[in-house]
C-alpha cells in the first residue's frame, strides 16, 4: 500500500506523516500532523516545549505508538518509511497497527541518539558498540570490533575503548552513544537535544562530531535541538512547531534571519537571549 | 556450669550442623532460581503470565512456613500421594519456596528500577526482548538485588531451625536435647548454637560483600577509586 500523498517533484520521501494524530491521555501532543522528509535531508525540529518536537522522533524510533484512527485508508493517523506502513501494517488488505514483530523489522534503518545518552553501564565503551552488531546485525565479534574502532575514532575516543561509562564526562559518553548508533549503519538518524544534558563547555566536542557525522555521510537526520548555530550549519530545513503543527518551515537562513510567523520570531527572540 | 560435658559433646554437633548448613544451601539455591522465575513472572506485561506467579507468591507468603513444613512432609503424601524418600527434602521445598516466594518481590523490584532510557536504548538498537533482559536489564539490576537477597538468605538460616518441627535432627533441636540429659547445661548447649548462627551468618554476609563489590566493580562502580585515577570530569579537562 503507497501512501496516499504524491509528491508533485516524484521525488518519493523517506519518511512520511500523514495526519498524525498523537495524545497522552487528554493532551493533545500532535494534533493531524503532515510532514515529510526527503532521503539524505537534515531536518532540525525547534518549537517550544511540549509542542511535540521529541514525540516525533520517539515515534519514528517506535518508542511511542500513533493515537490509532478508526480508518487509516481515509482518516489517516501513518507514519510512512520508504512508502510503505512504518506505524501500521497491512493485513487483509486494511492498516492495522503495527505488531512488535513488525517494527522490529521496520525499525531496523533507524538510529536514535538520547538526551541522557543511555549507554548501558554494565558494558565498557567497546561492548557498548559492538553488542547491538553482534546480537542484532548478527556480525562477527572481529568485524563489530573493527567498526567500533573506526567509530571510536571518528568521535576522538580510540583510548577510552576500554572504561566503563561511569568512567566517562557527559561529552565523551554521548559521543559513544553516537557511534553506537552509527555502527548499526542507520539510514534514519534521530538526535534527541543531544546537547541539553551537557555541561556548556562539553558541547562543541559533540557539534563538532555531528557536522562530521553530517559532511562525511548521507544518513537521513532529524534533530530536536536548542543549538541554533548547529542547527543553521547542518540542516537543509528548520520546522517550527507549536502545539503539535508546524508553525512554520523553511530553509534555516529564512527562519533565523526572517521568521515570518509571531510565533516563531517570538520562539527565537527567546532562545537566542539565553 | 560444667564446660567439660559441653565439650566434649560438641562432636555431636557435626551431623546435625551438615544437615543446618544443607538445608539452608539447599533450599537457598531453590529460592534464587524461584526468585528470579518469579520476579520476571509477576514482573511481565502478560495477564495470563503474571497472574499465575502472583497468586504463588501471594499463597507461599501468606500462609505460616511452619503449616507449610508440615504440609509437605506429611499432608502430600496423603493428599497428592507424593512421598519424599528423605522428609529432608520436604523441609527443603518448603523453605524453598517460602523464601523463593518472598525474594521474588526483590527480584522484580530491582528489574523494574532499571531506568526506563535504558530500555529504550535497546529498543533503538532494535535488541529483542530476551535480549534486553539478558545483556541489558539483569545485569544492571543483579547488584541491586544483593543486598536484600543477603537479608533473606541470612533469615533462611534462622528459619532453616524450623526443619525440627518435622522430626529432622538439626542443630537447634540437639542442643535441646543434650541440654535435657543429665550433667549437661542447656544454657550453655543454646549459647554454642547462637555462636555457630552467627558463624554462619558471618560467612553468608562476607560472601555476599564480596558478589556485590564484585557486580559493582561490574558496573564500574569501585568501592574504593583505584589509585592515580583522575575524577572523570578532571579527565575530560585534560582531554580537551
Amino acid at each position: 500500500m503507497q501512501s496516499p500523498i504524491t509528491d508533485p517533484s516524484g521525488a518519493e520521501p523517506l519518511i512520511e506523516f500523514d495526519r498524525v494524530d498523537k495524545s497522552f491521555g487528554d493532551l493533545k501532543v500532535l494534533d493531524k500532523l503532515n510532514f515529510r522528509v526527503d532521503p539524505g535531508e537534515r531536518v532540525t525540529l525547534i518549537g517550544p516545549s511540549g509542542s511535540g518536537k521529541t514525540t516525533i522522533l520517539r515515534l519514528l524510533m517506535t518508542l511511542e505508538k500513533v493515537t490509532p484512527t478508526a480508518d487509516p485508508e481515509t482518516e489517516g493517523g501513518v507514519i510512512y518509511v520508504e512508502g510503505k506502513p512504518y506505524s501500521h501494517m497491512e493485513k487483509g488488505g486494511k492498516l492495522v497497527p503495527a505488531s512488535e514483530r513488525w517494527l522490529r523489522q521496520r525499525r531496523s534503518r533507524v538510529g536514535m541518539v538520547f538526551q541522557q545518552f543511555n549507554l548501558f553501564p554494565n558494558m565498557k565503551v567497546l561492548r557498548n558498540v559492538t553488542e547491538a552488531q553482534v546480537h542484532v546485525a548478527g556480525r562477527s565479534k572481529a568485524e563489530a570490533e573493527a567498526k567500533a574502532g573506526e567509530l571510536l575514532e571518528l568521535v576522538g575516543l580510540s583510548e577510552k575503548a576500554d572504561e566503563y561509562p561511569a568512567r566517562l564526562s557527559g561529552g565523551q559518553q554521548q559521543r559513544v552513544a553516537i557511534a553506537r548508533a552509527l555502527a548499526m549503519d542507520p539510514d534514519i538518524l534521530l538526535l534527541d537535544e543531544v546537547t541539553s544534558a551537557l555541561d556548556p563547555e562539553l558541547v562543541a566536542d559533540v557539534l563538532a562530531v555531528l557536522r562530521d557525522v553530517a559532511e562525511t555521510t548521507s544518513i537521513t537526520m532529524l534533530c530536536v535541538t536548542h543549538e541554533m548555530g548547529f542547527a543553521r550549519d547542518v540542516s537543509n530545513r528548520v520546522l517550527m512547531f507549536d502545539n503539535g503543527q508546524i508553525v512554520e518551515q523553511g530553509a534555516p537562513e529564512a527562519i533565523f534571519s526572517e521568521p515570518q510567523e509571531a510565533r516563531t520570531q517570538d520562539f527565537l527572540r527567546a532562545v537566542l537571549a539565553e | 556450669m560444667d564446660f567439660q560435658a559441653v565439650i566434649e559433646s560438641l562432636p555431636r554437633y557435626g551431623e546435625p550442623l551438615l544437615v543446618t548448613i544443607g538445608v539452608t544451601v539447599a533450599s537457598a539455591a531453590l529460592a534464587l532460581v524461584l526468585a528470579f522465575t518469579l520476579g520476571l513472572m509477576t514482573g511481565s506485561r502478560r495477564l495470563a503470565v503474571r497472574t499465575p506467579a502472583r497468586v504463588f507468591v501471594e499463597f507461599f507468603r501468606g500462609s505460616s512456613v511452619v503449616v507449610q513444613l508440615f504440609w509437605f512432609a506429611f499432608a502430600m503424601p496423603v493428599v497428592l500421594g507424593i512421598q519424599f524418600d528423605y522428609l529432608i527434602v520436604a523441609g527443603i521445598i518448603a523453605l524453598g519456596f517460602n523464601y523463593g516466594a518472598y525474594s521474588s518481590e526483590v527480584v522484580r523490584g530491582a528489574i523494574a528500577a532499571v531506568p526506563k532510557g535504558q530500555l529504550e536504548a535497546a529498543t533503538a538498537l532494535n535488541l529483542t526482548p530476551s535480549q534486553k533482559m539478558r545483556l541489558v536489564v539483569l545485569p544492571q539490576a543483579w547488584p541491586e538485588m544483593i543486598p536484600s537477597l543477603c537479608a533473606f538468605a541470612i533469615m533462611l538460616l534462622k528459619a532453616s531451625a524450623l526443619v525440627s518441627v518435622i522430626g529432622i535432627l538439626d542443630i537447634t533441636w540437639l542442643a535441646g536435647l543434650l541440654g535435657k540429659q543429665p550433667g549437661q547445661d542447656r544454657l550453655l548447649h543454646y549459647g554454642v548454637v547462637l555462636v555457630i548462627y552467627f558463624i554462619l551468618a558471618w560467612l553468608i554476609w562476607t560472601g555476599m560483600r564480596a558478589l556485590e563489590r564484585k557486580a559493582k566493580r561490574g558496573l564500574g562502580i569501585d568501592a574504593k577509586p583505584a589509585k592515580g585515577r583522575l575524577a572523570p570530569a578532571v579527565a575530560e579537562g585534560g582531554a580537551l
